[in-house]
């Protein structure tokens, strides 16, 4: 059998670490392609019904990312964002979601090697870790892929 | 409670007021709402410790607030979700009057909702040391055992949205649980479904939620689901301080502070 690849979603702000996802391709750094990155206007825009919705559409693992603390492109976005994500972490992890597979992270638009390792570490922690199962098992999208190949 | 009795006449007679909000004796040995809109029916008012409904869930709603200028007999959580509410333009003085019930069972009069926040602000809000005790118990389980736990206690659930309608912080008229497209939650109850549901219901009630219990109280099952709640109201005192509704000043969700701290960001 295959080796396990895990399926890992990154939630990124259009202005830093989406800027800084692309330095990285164009500075020619190779990094793990099991990242589907999906950009938002800001961190500040990044529902946690997004990240409830990941794991239920099969993602194993979850990153988050966005302008350091005083960088927002919006001035304080990524404030909001923070105090969110402190709150809304710590219900996931009172109520059994894995919290070990949600991370989170600043990438700033320089910081192009800085990515390519986020991910990385992330993927090879989440490969070791498996796939999402516990969480699969009782959503109804990630088992109808799994029905139909 | 034969001073709220009064009162209520007194207020119906001179039309300050076009409906008192209060409790009657129900079947099975509850009780439940009561709106007084004529003088003989304020003898039907009852207090005692079994009304434990949040009343102010209430005067949130278009059929009430259309009859005019409401009075409430209020317990102390429902002189704190009133303040809540007045704090997101919900409510303000030219529409409620607010008839206090004191933990002692006294009726205290308030001429604005300012004297309803001193008097809520002398008193914190506290959880209960049975509900302290589960909230460890959890804390100290592994993941996986979490997880079973929720999954397990939430099974049963079937969305009748008792929770919600009891309280008095669910008052969007359109829920984020009732959009079909995109349909965020689905709305049979499955597993994953009722989780998803509870923890939103949880994180729209952070910073917001006062404790009242209303919730579990609706749950025809009895399901726990005010832990959660619990857990954010400790997890607020314990990040930024703790919050307690307030006339003026920031809610906890929609502030920040540059130096929040947070121990997991990379």
């Amino acid at each position: 059998m295959a080796e396990f690849e895990p399926k890992i979603v990154a939630f990124v702000c259009n202005w830093c670490t989406y800027a800084g996802a692309d330095l990285t391709g164009t500075s020619r750094i190779k990094y793990a392609s099991n990242v589907r990155i999906i950009r938002f206007p800001c961190t500040g825009r990044i529902d946690y019904m997004l990240l409830i919705k990941a794991f239920d559409e099969g993602a194993d693992g979850i990153i988050v990312s966005g302008c350091h603390p005083n960088d927002c492109h919006y001035t304080s976005g990524n404030f909001h964002a923070r105090r969110r994500w402190i709150m809304f972490r710590s219900l996931c992890n009172f109520t059994g979601i894995d919290t070990e597979r949600i991370k989170f992270s600043w990438v700033s638009a320089a910081e192009g090697a800085r990515w390519a390792d986020i991910v990385n570490a992330t993927v090879s922690e989440i490969r070791e870790k498996g796939p999402y199962t516990e969480y699969h098992k009782v959503s109804r999208h990630a088992e109808k892929e799994v029905n139909h190949g | 409670m034969v001073d709220l009795i009064k009162k209520a006449k007194e207020l119906i007679e001179t039309s300050a007021v076009k409906v008192v909000i209060g409790y009657e004796e129900g079947t099975g040995n509850k009780t439940r709402a009561l709106f007084v809109e004529k003088t003989e029916d304020a003898d039907r008012l009852i207090f005692d410790s079994r009304c434990v409904q949040n009343l102010a869930a209430y005067i949130t709603k278009k059929e009430i607030k259309d009859k005019g200028k409401m009075a409430i007999a209020a317990t102390l959580p429902v002189m704190r979700s009133i303040i809540q509410l007045a704090s997101e333009f919900q409510v303000n003085d030219s529409n409620l009057l607010v008839l206090g019930i004191t933990p002692e069972s006294k009726l205290v009069e308030f001429a604005n909702l300012v004297e309803v926040e001193t008097f809520v602000h002398q008193y914190q809000i506290e959880i209960d040391a049975r509900n302290k005790e589960m909230l460890d118990k959890l804390e100290k389980m592994t993941q996986p055992e979490r997880w079973k736990f929720w999954i397990d206690e939430l099974a049963p659930c079937f969305k009748c949205y008792a929770c919600r309608a009891a309280c008095p912080m669910c008052y969007c008229s359109r829920c984020t649980v009732d959009f079909n497209q995109p349909q965020w939650i689905p709305v049979a109850s499955t597993e994953l479904g009722n989780l998803e549901w509870h923890l939103m219901r949880a994180i729209h009630l952070t910073g917001r939620c006062i404790d009242c219990d209303a919730c579990y109280n609706a749950c025809p099952l009895s399901i726990p689901i005010n832990l959660l709640t619990k857990k954010m109201l400790l997890d607020a005192k314990e990040h930024f301080g703790g919050y307690q509704p307030a006339l003026k000043g920031d809610h906890l969700m929609s502030t920040y502070k540059p130096d929040d701290k947070e121990n997991f960001i990379q």
